[in-house]
């Protein structure tokens, strides 16, 4: 057993050496301990990355029923109603109500399980100790308590999919009524209980984890590690555990309002609605548009919780891969943090068609246009980093680099979107969901592969199969493309979102085509992820094996730990750091780890 | 590009900090619910609810809690167990008072014909009942947490001078305190 304090205490008299002989002699760990309740950050972190990939599974799978609903709408498939029984998939086609279910769980699978857990849940764990040079988080009991919580969360949303009326089926933003009224919808009863207690699960989760975080990130550094000498990845890890802990209470705050208009009769959100079937409702003077305010409010900077540890990832590794210093490190940091500030200051650009005071929307414009600028910032600088580099394109490089692609795509049309005037006209159409698939999901999906095959050595101790690699990333990015790019045109021509079938509509019908082919690419590349899950796993037993300490020939902490850390990371003392995580082609030395002492005439970093 | 930091020994204690930025996270949990409670305030539905005057009685139990915190906290410092145990459990058992004497309050409006929860309730109400009612369960929480520390001081064999735990607690139990009084003022002065 190790206690929490012992393990972190940094200064460095006498505790290094006293936590030492606690892992080389008396750490007797057995199976439970080590790889279920286990308290090792690294063993957190892989919890995390394969349960999220569970659930990137799930919630793939569910994009391509409901996408097989959109492409072949007057198909049957009479195996669907053989496989997942008469309320999904009626005489062969997914019915309305499972539509619904699938889009709704898919989306809040992928948004909170896959994308926030799974990517900073993952990537946070695994690396900010091992970057930073500390033997654990600040209280590894609270961090073996995020993931558990998480993994509640994400049994009571199994439950959800098998109850009699099916999972909630509003939407991933859980708008009021649909969330609010039981009567609303089949999925607005027990769904949405289950859907609110997994939330709320979830919610504790990301809370324990991103103080932990934090407090880690602020409190635990080695010995000359300087906040600006910290690598990227940390710093980004940082500001998306700023946000989490800062937004998601306010989330829960809508929440625990929901649940009392849900089950105590309360009008926050309810007002004399009409519902048919059940009359008029007997609250008054409650506001719809309140939940929006609140969800929103978390909404937004929950999607830069899922791009910034994509971000900070490709930044360090643009770098190791282009052996050359990431371009303007202190506007990188400036640009995440004016990014974490901006994220808390723009949630009405959701709202723009909620009838909110045009005045109110074009101040939501301005502030929302301007995080085009430390955006753009990123994005110069990424290029300028791979200006000129002798660039290695390893899976993991070309993962990055097609993240920054899909960033500048999907940045782009946000500029669009934060245009209300234009927003009028785009609000709730396909271009809405093309610009966040694009810019939110597969980018962020990018940044996480990226990390995965760069990391994958320092978690297994193997490689992962190269050609697979590369087979995975050009089938993932050409066919992202291929599904969402079209989709900004669908939307551009008015056809809404979260609509059930549009064959009935003669302005769609042009639009049968494109959605077959969106569709039939859309089940091609949920195949290749499937190769990914082969080589991830595979890799794991019989991958080839890391026989250095620095496979990458990279700057940063973790690889001055053995092949196969154990608990407490290095076996002797902690390392100091003398320079920033960038010195790669200086001096003419190709890199210069972080613990290599300043030669005589060497400049300071 | 040079601020190095080699300080490293004077830091924080990492289980302070956390509590500091929970406690940051908290802030925001109720930010959340006062600014909902200000919008629903501009739309003008919202009847107003006396604010019943036990919550002063409470206010005075909750303030005194956090000296007897307070002394527990120096008691400890200087070794003295006993004194330490028993500040612990007054602290705790004032904070069971305030809890009660918050949901006294609530029986008092509602004597009175005001509405919390249910058909026709009033939203006004409602939101009383949600934020003080949060409010009170973290309270509560201290409770527990303070209850838990006592029962270790009774069973534990190993004897334990540490100061830390019971200065997190206390930074809590301190911003409980805070916030009630803020929020005390800011359900007065906002109806
Ligand atoms: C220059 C940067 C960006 C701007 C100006 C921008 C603007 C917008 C606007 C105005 C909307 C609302 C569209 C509507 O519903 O009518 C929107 C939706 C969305 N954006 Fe962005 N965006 C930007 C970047 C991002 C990034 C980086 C992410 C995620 C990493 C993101 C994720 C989303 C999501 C998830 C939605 C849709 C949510 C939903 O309705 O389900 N956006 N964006
Ligand atoms: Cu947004």
């Amino acid at each position: 057993m190790i206690t929490e304090a012992v393990l972190h205490n940094h200064d460095v008299r006498g505790h290094d050496v006293h936590s030492e002989d606690h892992h080389e002699h008396h750490h007797h760990e057995t199976f439970i301990s080590k790889y279920v309740f286990s308290m090792d950050h690294k063993m957190i972190a892989k919890q995390f990355l394969i349960t999220g990939m569970v659930w990137a599974i799930v919630g793939g799978l569910m994009s391509v029923l409901f996408r097989l609903q959109l492409g072949y709408p007057n198909e049957s498939f009479p195996w669907l109603e053989d496989l997942l029984g008469k309320w999904w998939a009626e005489k062969g086609h997914i019915t309305p109500q499972a539509y619904y279910a699938l889009v709704t769980t898919h989306g809040t699978v992928l948004v909170f399980f896959v994308l926030t857990a799974g990517l900073s849940g993952t990537f946070a764990n695994f690396l900010i100790p091992l970057q930073i040079g500390a033997r654990d988080m600040a209280s590894p009991f609270m961090n073996m308590l995020s993931y558990w919580f998480f993994f509640l969360a994400g049994v009571v949303m199994m439950c959800s999919i098998f109850v009699e009326n099916g999972p909630f089926s509003g939407g991933w933003t859980a708008y009021p009524p649909l969330s609010a009224l039981g009567d609303a919808s089949p999925g607005s009863k027990t769904g949405m209980d289950l859907w609110l207690t997994s939330m709320s699960l979830f919610i504790i989760s990301s809370l324990l984890g991103g103080l932990n975080y934090i407090a880690t990130v602020l409190n635990m550094r080695t010995k000359g590690m300087s906040m600006t000498r910290l690598p990227l990845t940390i710093w980004a890890l940082f500001f998306t555990a700023v946000l989490g802990v800062l937004s998601f209470p306010v989330l829960l705050s809508g929440c625990v309002l929901l649940i009392f208009d849900r089950n105590f009769g309360t009008s926050f959100y309810l007002s004399d609605l009409f519902v048919n079937g059940v009359g008029a409702l007997p609250n008054e003077g409650g506001s719809a548009i309140l939940f929006q305010h609140l969800f929103w409010f978390l909404g937004h900077p929950e999607v830069y919780i899922i791009l910034l540890p994509a971000m900070g990832m490709v930044s360090e590794i643009l770098s190791v891969n282009s052996r050359k210093p990431i371009f303007g490190y202190m506007a990188m940091v400036g640009s995440l943090f004016a990014i974490a500030i901006l994220a808390f200051l723009v949630w009405a650009h959701h709202m723009f068609v909620t009838g909110l005071n045009p005045f109110l929307g074009s101040v939501f414009v301005l502030l929302t246009l301007l995080i085009a600028v430390p955006s753009a910032i990123k994005v110069f600088n990424w290029l300028t980093t791979l200006w000129k580099g002798s660039i290695r394109f390893t899976p993991a490089m070309m993962f990055a680099i097609g993240f920054v692609s899909l960033f500048i795509s999907g940045g782009l049309t946000g500029i669009w979107l934060g245009n209300s005037a234009l927003d009028i006209h785009l609000h709730d159409t396909y271009f809405v969901v093309a610009h966040f698939h694009i810019v939110m999901g597969v980018a962020s999906m990018f940044g996480m592969f990226a990390g995965i095959y760069h990391w994958f050595p320092k978690m297994y101790g193997k490689y992962l199969n190269n050609t697979l690699g590369y087979i995975h990333f050009w089938a993932t990015i050409v066919g992202a493309y291929l599904i969402f790019w079209p989709m900004h045109y669908q939307g551009l021509a008015g056809m809404p979102r979260r609509y059930y079938d549009f064959s009935n509509w003669e302005s769609f019908k042009d639009s049968a085509s494109i959605n077959a082919f969106l569709s039939t690419i859309a089940m091609i590349v949920f195949m290749v992820q499937l190769l990914f899950l082969f080589n991830f796993f595979y890799s794991i037993f019989k991958g080839r094996k890391v026989t250095t300490k620095n496979p990458w020939e990279s700057n940063t902490l973790e690889w001055t730990t053995p092949i196969n850390p154990g608990h407490g990371n290095w076996p002797g003392e902690i390392p100091e750091v003398h320079r920033w995580a960038y010195d790669y082609g200086k001096d003419g030395k190709e890199f210069i780890p972080q613990d290599v002492p300043l030669g005589h005439d060497e400049s300071q970093h | 590009m040079v601020t190095v930091s080699s300080k490293q020994t004077q830091k924080l204690h990492p289980h302070k900090f956390l509590m500091w930025v929970a406690i940051g996270s908290l802030c925001m949990m109720f930010a959340g619910l006062t600014s909902a409670y200000i919008v629903k305030k501009s739309q003008d539905n919202v009847i107003d609810v006396p604010l019943p005057s036990v919550f002063w009685i409470s206010t005075v139990v909750i303030l005194f809690s956090s000296l007897t915190m307070q002394i527990a906290v120096k008691s400890i410092k200087a070794r003295e167990m006993q004194r330490y145990r028993m500040l612990l459990g007054i602290t705790a058992l004032l904070g069971v008072v305030f809890a009660l004497l918050q949901v006294y309050g609530f029986k008092y409006l509602q004597n009175h014909g005001v509405k919390l929860i249910g058909r026709n309730s009033n939203p006004g109400a409602s939101f009383l009942l949600v934020i003080i009612g949060l409010h009170s369960l973290h309270v509560l929480g201290g409770v527990i947490g303070l209850i838990i520390m006592y029962l270790k001081l009774y069973f534990s064999k190993i004897r334990n001078y540490s100061s830390v735990p019971i200065e997190v607690m206390a930074t809590y139990w301190h911003f409980v305190d805070v916030l009630w009084v803020y929020l005390l003022f800011f359900l007065m002065y906002l109806r």
